[in-house]
């Protein structure tokens, strides 16, 4: 998902008798499945943890702009190259609704972007993969939008009434994507046998990558479990995973393609598929700034801004201007 | 196809379609590198935006081209089987991106011209020109507004910015002329009712420019030099480069359907 391994500040959890009066009130209320507004009274750790998955989910959306937008000049007809400028532009749109959301909270765009440049705050490790061919832009759009789906349709469901209707309003643009990334995958497994390769070897690099967009197992985890409690969090990583595969086999099958683990296989006791966990050593490594595009994407980010410090200075010095022109001759009279 | 209108030189009209889409579809590629790099999030998603309208009237030209053509080619071959001889677009939405005072001036300076153009187009004697046109000339006025906008704000803005806009101006500037520059087919054009004399657009570009710039407090260049060449398919070393990036996949694996 967009937000992984986010943190809550919680040792273990309070009991309702634990809580103050407030606290009490306030898990009461999302425990009725009321939704939480801005100028609420909420607990600081709610609020903070929301800062933490909203800003990480955020960056995720722009940081995401990189790895399709590397396609974009070589997309191999204008319907596709139309397609993907507007995916690609509607991620940055996500990325507008979220820090919205976050701003909410009491945190600027400018400091989450400030925390995002200093490497303080994380975007999902799914983005430090490269496309390296024009598959790649289908897997992305299928598995990577597919998980992301995964996570943001229960997050529709969270307890904060800004976030859960920013999911609202992202979920309908996300299926979009995942569609026109499985009908791109559908063109190459149903092309030459050179595209039919390069849809294989799409699956084969982007598999395990998008299986660790969940996260590691949380089930014994408390920031997991003090997440769900607040309802920032609906359902635990393991359980987003199954779904996501139990969805994604069938979808492959039917493509003709191979999913890269020799253990998967249907087990009919639990209704689901039995599957290979992918390597969490390199899931750290990568959120550690270890993976192939870690150097390229963060810095892609930092140099935009760096660069457009000028512009931005611009804008500003224009709008004071011009409001001092607006102001000036009420002034003199 | 070109039935409707017999005594149109059917040659003529293709280099004047295909001028047409090769501006969008050069342009729409150079503004899309941008994405994922602008200076403010809304500026990404204003350049795909303007990318996206771009690209897509591109697939309305060189689709009409390829049908008047008649050769049994599409948008896709042209935009992605001609080699750079071939295209008719003009020097200066080549250029590169450079800045993004450079991005937005060279913007501002084409969307100028492209909206009379359009609007001129509106009242073409060939229904197919005048709806392409239709349809093209309400994103195309909210480019202008938009380019124009960006180039008084950060022309009147701080002392860097202002000197990157004149310096982006004062660089672009003679790549301008060749939109206002006619020959053969643009005559065979205007005879048809098909399109406008491109001179004649040159007067309103002018006033819509001097307008911009003087609320920008940006200087208009002395220099009355006009590099020329794109429009009959004589391009800057830019332009391989282009065709390279935009056409690898078609050319790695011809025939392939994606
Ligand atoms: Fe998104
Ligand atoms: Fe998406």
């Amino acid at each position: 998902m967009y937000a992984q391994m986010v943190k809550t500040d919680s040792s273990r959890l309070k009991t309702l008798d634990e809580m103050s009066p407030e606290e009490r009130a306030f898990q009461e209320r999302i425990d009725r499945g009321e939704k939480i507004e801005p100028k609420e009274w909420m607990p600081e750790g709610y609020r903070k943890t929301l800062i933490r998955q909203v800003g990480q989910h955020a960056h995720s959306e722009i940081v995401g702009q990189l790895p399709e937008g590397n396609w974009i000049t070589r997309a191999p007809t204008l319907e596709r190259k139309a397609i993907l400028l507007a995916k690609v532009q509607d991620e940055a749109g996500h990325g507008l609704y979220l820090y919205s959301a976050a701003e909410t909270l009491g945190v600027s765009r400018d400091e989450l972007l400030a925390l995002l440049h200093s490497g303080k705050m994380k975007y999902s490790s799914i983005f430090n993969y490269p496309t390296l061919t024009w598959a790649d832009i289908g897997a992305v759009g299928w598995l990577v939008d597919g998980a992301a789906i995964m996570n943001q349709v229960q997050l529709q469901k969270t307890s904060y009434g800004p976030y859960s209707r920013a999911m609202v309003r992202i979920c309908k643009e996300e299926s979009f994507h995942q569609r026109q990334g499985y009908d791109i995958m559908m063109k190459m497994a149903a092309g030459s046998d050179a595209q039919r390769a390069m849809a294989q070897d799409a699956l084969n690099r982007f598999w395990y990558p998008s299986l660790m967009m969940f996260g590691p197992s949380d089930k014994d985890s408390v920031h997991s479990a003090q997440s769900m409690a607040w309802k920032i969090k609906i359902n635990t990583n393991d359980e987003l995973r199954q779904k996501f595969v139990d969805q994604t086999v069938p979808q492959a099958k039917y493509l003709g393609l191979t999913i890269p683990d020799p253990a998967l296989a249907w087990n009919e006791d639990k209704g689901g598929h039995d599957f290979s966990e992918p390597d969490w050593t390199e899931f750290f490594d990568v959120l550690a700034g270890n993976g192939p595009c870690n150097k390229e994407r963060l810095g892609a980010r930092v140099k935009a801004w760096n660069d457009g410090a000028w512009v931005r200075d611009g804008l500003v010095a224009h709008a004071e201007k011009a409001a001092a022109r607006r102001s000036g001759p009420v002034a003199a009279e | 196809m070109t039935a409707a209108l017999p005594d149109v030189d059917r040659a003529a009209f293709v280099e004047f379609l295909t001028r047409m889409g090769d501006n969008t579809l050069i342009l729409g590629h150079r503004v899309s590198e941008w994405c994922g790099h602008a200076p403010v999030l809304e500026e990404d998603i204003a350049l795909a935006n303007t990318a996206l309208d771009l690209i897509g009237q591109t697939q309305f030209w060189l689709g009409l081209a390829a049908e008047v053509e008649g050769a049994g080619r599409n948008a896709d071959a042209l935009a992605y089987l001609r080699d750079a001889g071939a295209f008719r677009n003009v020097l200066l939405v080549e250029r590169p991106n450079g800045d993004f005072g450079h991005t937005i001036l060279r913007q501002f300076l084409f969307d100028a011209w492209h909206l009379p153009m359009l609007r001129a187009l509106e009242r073409s004697a060939d229904p197919r020109v005048a709806e392409i046109a239709a349809k093209a000339v309400k994103e195309v006025a909210y480019h202008l507004e938009r380019s124009g906008d960006l180039v008084i704000r950060l022309g009147d803005g701080t002392a860097e910015s202002h000197a990157r806009m004149q310096a982006a101006l004062d660089d672009l500037w003679d790549y301008t002329g060749e939109l206002f520059m006619a020959d053969a087919s643009d005559a065979a054009m205007v005879a048809a009712g098909i399109a406008p004399d491109p001179a004649s657009l040159q007067a309103v570009w002018l006033a819509e420019v001097r307008a911009v710039l003087e609320e920008a407090t940006l200087t208009l260049p002395a220099s009355t030099y006009s590099h020329k060449g794109g429009k009959r398919g004589v391009h800057s070393e830019y332009l391989g480069f282009i065709l390279a990036d935009m056409q690898f996949l078609q050319r790695a694996y011809p025939g392939a359907v994606w």
